[in-house]
């Protein structure tokens, strides 16, 4: 099922006394999310993504714009005929019915021709546990389960109804960090296998990298870009997104561009061809550096850590915002123990110039 | 007995102290006074040793009325009081305008002074050569005749002092009853409303079992404190209780150690006793009863 959102707007009124009289959680949003796609909402907290899955199962009404399932117009649908699969956050299990009465209860919410004989219900009900593979653990109550097991039912009863669209809220957050793995893998094979349209809301921008097919990444109710994963990362828009994305964080410095160079500091350390005479935000991945004794870009050396498959060198340099900067270099490179200060050259796609004000992306040519 | 120990029943020293004094000794008393006979407070004797007192008790007709009042009490105001005060709560959970006033409303009679409200009660259903009262002149508009409630037959007195009873316990049982519902996570009622559950399956299938502690709660300690009536019978019918056919058993107690025909220390203990005995039973009931229909987090 194709989903389109239409200048998607919500508006909240606020409730504190200072400050403007409405809060605007979402700003109209356009987008389309193709047909059984997986795909991120992705953002710090209070950027809206909650508010946008709350709208598109209903739970909200938009104060302006449209939301389609496929052709259909379902903005005034109300949650219940909408057709969605909703997983909370907290899971929202009835805690006092097993898995399988919990699995069960949507079917049993079936009026009309829609109704289900018992055999049918259970068949179903069995077939969504296989599918989460939960077999065995049918007469369970939920605080018997481990949180990874409760999520699974948490999906399964999401899915026992077929829905058009699932939707599943920060469903690793609850999740210590192996399960956090192992389960967002499961998330990804489970809207393999189904092929539902999945949409997932995340703050953990590796959570959402990973298994997404395409990332929206949202700042104060506002889309800063739509993409598959890797695209974003590489090709960031603005400065808000390079910053959001990556582990560990991308290095921000101050820098200028003069006579198509790039200057942090006094070092001439990239060509910036194309790029008028302007100070700017240059920003290097951790991945954008490379070691070179006659490098042109030179940082105090504080310290290196290793990680076996690659070292990450910790440094500091009066123009970087970060606090240190930190560059990752396979461990094939040998750092000098005890050295004051250390060079490199940096990888020209891994730079990414930002207008100081607008924060938009400069191109180099 | 280690140091800590120790420390721990000193701790507990000024409970057991308190409550043993208080509570477990006269406690104890009571049950050895119901078996000791024509027990005498002054001289502090006793004839004789056995089980005439409740024999006395149990075929004394103004102690089975007072049983027999006692259980239609319980039975009518327990269960009226209880549902209506979930609706009640029900209703005001799901109201945003409003909410706060109505609450102080439902919660005033909990404030106000039985006495008080008695008085008013019975001026509302007594029915005098001057006037019928409010009651009774509701009740002529629907074309029925005038029944003195206060001083009339019986089934009217009953239906006064249970309307009353159930007007007085339901303040406290809404206030704990609306703090329940509004305990109950949201994002229940959010996976209820995505998955199409009607309100009513809503309300039976998520929320009544998810305070059920609270119902079980309220209802045990309804049939106690219902078991335990007295000052309510004495505000609308005054102290003669016996004569007026509305005797409870705490009342009945009393009147055997006060009352105008008082004085009989073995009597009311063996009349205690039974009550004790009879509220134990029931709680024991209640309690196997909630063994399938409470859940617990």
């Amino acid at each position: 099922m194709k989903i389109v959102l239409q200048n998607l707007t919500k508006k909240f009124p606020n409730r504190s006394k200072t400050g403007p009289k409405e809060v605007v959680a979402v700003n109209d949003f356009t987008f389309e999310i193709p047909d059984g796609k997986l795909i991120g909402l992705l953002g710090p907290s209070g950027c809206g993504k909650s508010t946008t899955l709350n709208l598109l199962c209903g739970l909200e009404k938009p104060t302006s714009g449209s939301i389609f399932f496929g052709d259909d117009d379902v903005t005034k649908v109300p949650a219940e005929r909408r057709g969605v699969g909703f997983v909370f956050q907290n899971y929202a299990l009835y805690p006092h019915l097993s898995v399988r009465q919990n699995i069960r209860f949507p079917l049993e919410n079936l009026k009309g021709d829609q109704k289900l004989s018992k055999q049918e219900m259970n068949a179903r009900a069995e077939e969504a546990s296989k599918l989460v593979q939960l077999e065995g653990l049918m007469e369970r109550k939920p605080s018997e389960l481990s949180g990874g097991q409760q999520q699974r039912v948490a999906i399964a009863r999401a899915l026992v109804k077929t829905p058009r669209v699932l939707l599943l809220d920060e469903p690793l957050s609850n999740l210590d960090a192996r399960l956090r793995l192992q389960t967002r893998e499961e998330i990804r094979r489970i809207q393999r296998e189904t092929g539902v349209t999945t949409i997932f809301v995340t703050h953990d921008q590796e959570e959402a990298m990973s298994i997404s097919d395409m990332i929206v990444v949202m700042r104060d109710g506002v889309i800063q870009q739509i993409g598959q994963p890797q695209e974003v990362y590489d090709e960031p828009d603005n400065l808000f997104v390079a910053k959001f994305l990556g582990t560990p964080p991308i290095n921000v410095f101050k820098g200028y561009v003069k006579g198509e160079k790039l200057f942090i500091g006094d070092e001439a350390v990239l060509d910036a061809k194309g790029v008028a005479d302007q100070e700017v935000w240059a920003t290097i991945r951790p991945e954008g550096f490379e070691l070179d004794e006659n490098g042109p870009f030179s940082c105090a050396l504080t310290g290196v850590e290793v990680m076996g498959r690659d070292i990450s060198v910790v440094a500091t340099h009066p123009q970087c915002e970060n606090v240190t900067v930190r560059a990752i270099i396979s461990s094939r490179n040998k750092v000098a123990v005890g050295a004051q200060s250390v060079r490199f050259t940096l990888v020209p796609e891994k730079v990414f110039l930002f207008d100081p004000q607008t924060e938009e992306r400069i191109c180099v040519q | 007995m280690d140091n800590r120990n120790w420390k721990g029943w000193l701790y507990l020293l000024p409970a057991i102290l308190f409550l043993g004094i208080f509570m477990v000794y006269p406690l104890i008393d009571v049950l050895i006074y119901s078996f000791e006979e024509s027990y005498n407070f002054a001289s502090q004797t006793y004839q004789g040793v056995g089980s005439y007192n409740y024999s006395y008790v149990l075929h004394d007709p103004y102690f089975l009325q007072a049983v027999k009042n006692t259980f239609v009490l319980v039975i009518f105001t327990v269960p009226i009081s209880t549902g209506i005060a979930l609706l009640i709560s029900v209703g005001l959970n799901s109201i945003k305008a409003l909410k706060n006033l109505y609450q102080t409303i439902y919660f005033l009679p909990y404030v106000t002074n039985t006495l008080a409200v008695g008085l008013v009660f019975m001026i509302l259903f007594k029915k005098t050569p001057y006037t019928d009262g409010l009651a009774n002149l509701i009740i002529s508009w629907f074309g029925v005749q005038p029944v003195d409630f206060i001083d009339g037959p019986y089934w009217a007195k009953m239906f006064v002092l249970c309307f009353y009873t159930i007007w007085v316990v339901m303040p406290f049982k809404i206030l704990i009853f609306t703090s329940a519902l509004a305990s109950v996570n949201q994002d229940y009622y959010k996976a209820a409303k995505v998955d199409g559950t009607s309100r009513w399956r809503t309300f039976a299938r998520i929320t009544l079992p998810m305070i059920s502690p609270t119902v079980f709660y309220l209802i045990i300690t309804g049939f106690i404190g219902a078991f335990k009536a007295y000052s309510d019978a004495v505000a609308l019918f005054g102290t003669n209780l016996n004569a007026a056919g509305m005797n409870t058993i705490v009342g009945y107690v009393y009147d055997m150690l006060y009352g105008s025909s008082g004085g009989y220390p073995s009597y009311a203990s063996a009349a205690a006793i039974i009550l004790f005995a009879i509220v134990l039973t029931i709680t024991c009931i209640n309690l196997l009863v909630s063994r399938k229909h409470v859940h617990y987090s």
